[in-house]
């Protein structure tokens, strides 16, 4: 190969693929379209992997629920269609037998599951709220963005059954005036009052709490309820490298095992496994990342082969040509390596002018997507990727030039002559 | 300049051999404008072609200019061509998206000669052939006598030390001819060596010496009186 950087080998490629501009255009299309498909559609596969992680990067990915239900089967001398009760020492037994459970949270609330939500009054102002006996563990399976200024439960709370609060944006806003602030007010959730000592943030994505729930101690819950030793259910966060659906299993075995349950009653707990729903919905998400890659990479491999095709047949036009040039002293080194240049160099142009439209594609998707409640967000594909589909670009079309190149060096000058 | 010793060549057609040489001998001397003719089939395009380098003989000698020629690749043969040769061919064979002045440059460009050193030369050579206006046209603009002599100039740019010219007024009208003809002529007083095959004896005629082919082999090797084409111009 003379150069590269020899203007007059640019010169040279430029006249020839300029000599048939349609046809030229054409080619480009292919390549074009390959890595257009290519790049757009494993960014819109990012965009989507991407917009799954956001809608749970508020939540513990390896979480899971249980609570009780009822029997379905009598056993050791129960009958069946007895209710289940989830007690605070499970919580301790869960945690010595089960070494995968990172963090367990007991919770106990009121206003959901059927049960009455509670009056919430300041003031002239009041509002029926849902209330969650919390510890401060919970935050380690959902995280809680608490604005500035105030915090969450923490363990002297539970200690001393403190009568304070966390509550949501939307009491905020129900309960006090605009520019406020709440941190150290009282409100009356029934008939006690409590200190509020932070404001939670709205989780976006997952989350398993209102913007007007309120939280307060669970020892404070047990007081005020008379709840005993009662959980409403568990959030349990099982280690990241553990098996989530086996730590369930694991749980719900132990727990009928405590509350003398039979071991095949599939009604007893209920759960939901939350590692595995993301597990699926991650893995549905690098199927299509993959999906996309290979879609990618075929349609590139399509163009490429398309532009040998071009190639294959500009060389059979240009025989006569090629056959001068030679005539006229252009070694086959030369004239092969005119070929792949040729071919290479379309691959590129159009390579980069794919890779310009799939990124202006994104842009738009991104721009679209921006307001819509939709698991999307921030739809890229890492340089990496684009590198390594140019890098496949280049490859390719040398590997597919070297066939056109072959065949014209093996016309033989004379013969190229003679063809009319 | 040029010496053929008892050169063969026999081209496979099938399971039949075609014997299309039969033991070619003769020299060329330098400045000489030979005619080499004879009918369709006597051999003359492949005694050209095999004096151009395109085709390689089965047997015998050839040493261009003391060189001798065998035993090449395509490489080699392609450097020698661009070094010794000019073509001119009956077709012109012009590249026909390349302007006049493009053409004319393209075997310096195989010659590895810088861009600016290029665009002088070709121009210097169309000028020669009185094309200088014409540099900026592209083939198809050009009517044959020019294509034949943007040929000619382009054949002329890597200064050869033969010219070999085959049925370069094939295409062309007689008056176009012998324009061409002039051409050859002056190009040959400046005492280039130039080989001319054609089957037309008014062209032959304008040559100063005549090898006349027949069936492979030459039956006649004559020096002539040339007649100057100027004078039909």
């Amino acid at each position: 190969m003379r150069s590269l950087f020899d203007r007059n080998t640019w010169q040279e490629i430029y006249g020839s693929i300029s000599k048939n501009k349609t046809r030229t255009i054409i080619t480009v299309i292919g390549v074009l379209w390959g890595i257009f498909i290519y790049i757009a559609l494993s960014g819109a596969a990012k965009g989507l992997d991407n917009g799954f992680e956001k809608v749970f990067q508020t939540v513990s990915m390896n979480s899971m629920f249980v609570w009780g239900q009822s029997t379905s089967m009598p056993y050791d001398g129960f009958k069946n269609g007895r209710q289940m009760q989830l007690k605070l020492d499970n919580v301790t037994t869960i945690k010595n037998r089960i070494p995968e459970v990172q963090y367990i949270a007991p919770r106990i609330n009121l206003g959901n599951f059927g049960s009455e939500p509670v009056l919430t009054v300041r003031g002239q102002k009041s509002g029926t709220y849902s209330i969650n006996g919390d510890y401060p563990v919970y935050t380690k399976i959902a995280t809680k963005g608490i604005f500035d200024g105030g915090r969450f439960i923490n363990d002297e709370d539970i200690r001393q059954a403190r009568k304070i609060c966390v509550i949501g944006e939307r009491n905020l806003k129900e309960l006090f005036e605009e520019d406020e602030n709440p941190i150290g007010a009282y409100i009356r959730i029934g008939d006690i009052y409590f200190q509020v000592v932070g404001v939670h943030k709205i989780a976006t994505g997952v989350s398993f709490d209102s913007d007007s729930s309120i939280f307060i101690p669970f020892s404070t819950f047990r007081k005020l309820y008379n709840s005993g030793e009662n959980v409403g259910y568990l959030c349990i966060a099982a280690y990241d490298d553990a098996d989530v659906v086996q730590v369930e299993t694991d749980i719900k075995a132990l727990l009928k095992k405590i509350h003398r349950v039979d071991p095949k009653d599939e009604r007893a707990f209920g759960s939901f496994n939350l590692g595995e729903a993301f597990s699926k919905v991650m893995g549905f998400a690098q199927g299509l990342t993959f999906l996309s890659l290979v879609v990618g990479v075929a349609t590139i491999l399509a163009g490429v082969i398309g532009i040998g095709n071009i190639l294959l047949i500009s060389v059979k036009e240009r025989t006569k040509e090629l056959g001068v040039r030679r005539a006229l002293g252009a070694t086959p080194r030369e004239v092969r390596s005119q070929i792949i240049v040729e071919s290479v160099f379309l691959t590129m142009i159009a390579g980069v002018m794919g890779i310009i439209l799939g990124a202006g594609v994104l842009a738009l998707i991104n721009s679209l997507t921006q307001d819509i409640d939709m698991p999307y967000s921030n739809p890229t594909v890492p340089i990496p990727y684009v590198l390594g589909a140019l890098a496949i670009m280049v490859i390719m079309g040398t590997l597919i030039g070297l066939i056109p190149a072959q065949r014209a060096v093996s016309i033989r000058p004379i013969d190229a002559l003679r063809e009319e | 300049m040029i010496e053929i010793k008892d050169l063969h060549k026999s081209y496979k057609m099938g399971s039949n051999s075609l014997h299309v040489l039969k033991g070619i001998n003769f020299t060329v001397d330098e400045g000489e404008l030979v005619a080499i003719m004879g009918s369709s089939g006597s051999g003359k395009s492949t005694l050209l072609n095999i004096l151009g380098m395109l085709d390689v003989a089965d047997s015998g000698e050839y040493n261009l200019d003391n060189v001798p020629i065998k035993n090449m690749n395509e490489t080699k043969a392609a450097q020698y061509r661009n070094k010794f040769l000019g073509f001119v061919f009956q077709s012109f064979n012009l590249i026909n998206y390349k302007t006049a002045l493009e053409n004319v440059a393209l075997p310096l460009y195989y010659q590895r000669v810088g861009r600016k050193e290029r665009q002088e030369k070709a121009l210097k050579y169309l000028d020669q052939v009185g094309l200088k206006e014409w540099a900026e046209h592209l083939p198809n603009e050009l009517s044959g006598g020019q294509k034949q002599r943007v040929a000619i100039a382009r054949a002329m740019a890597a200064e050869p030390k033969v010219l070999l010219a085959d049925e370069p007024t094939g295409a062309l009208d007689s008056t176009t001819s012998y324009e061409v003809m002039d051409l050859i002529q002056k190009i040959n007083d400046q005492g280039n060596t130039i080989l001319i095959v054609t089957h037309e004896q008014d062209i032959a005629n304008m040559c100063k010496r005549i090898v006349h082919l027949k069936d492979g082999v030459i039956i006649e090797d004559k020096k002539i009186k040339q007649v100057r084409a100027q004078q039909y111009v």
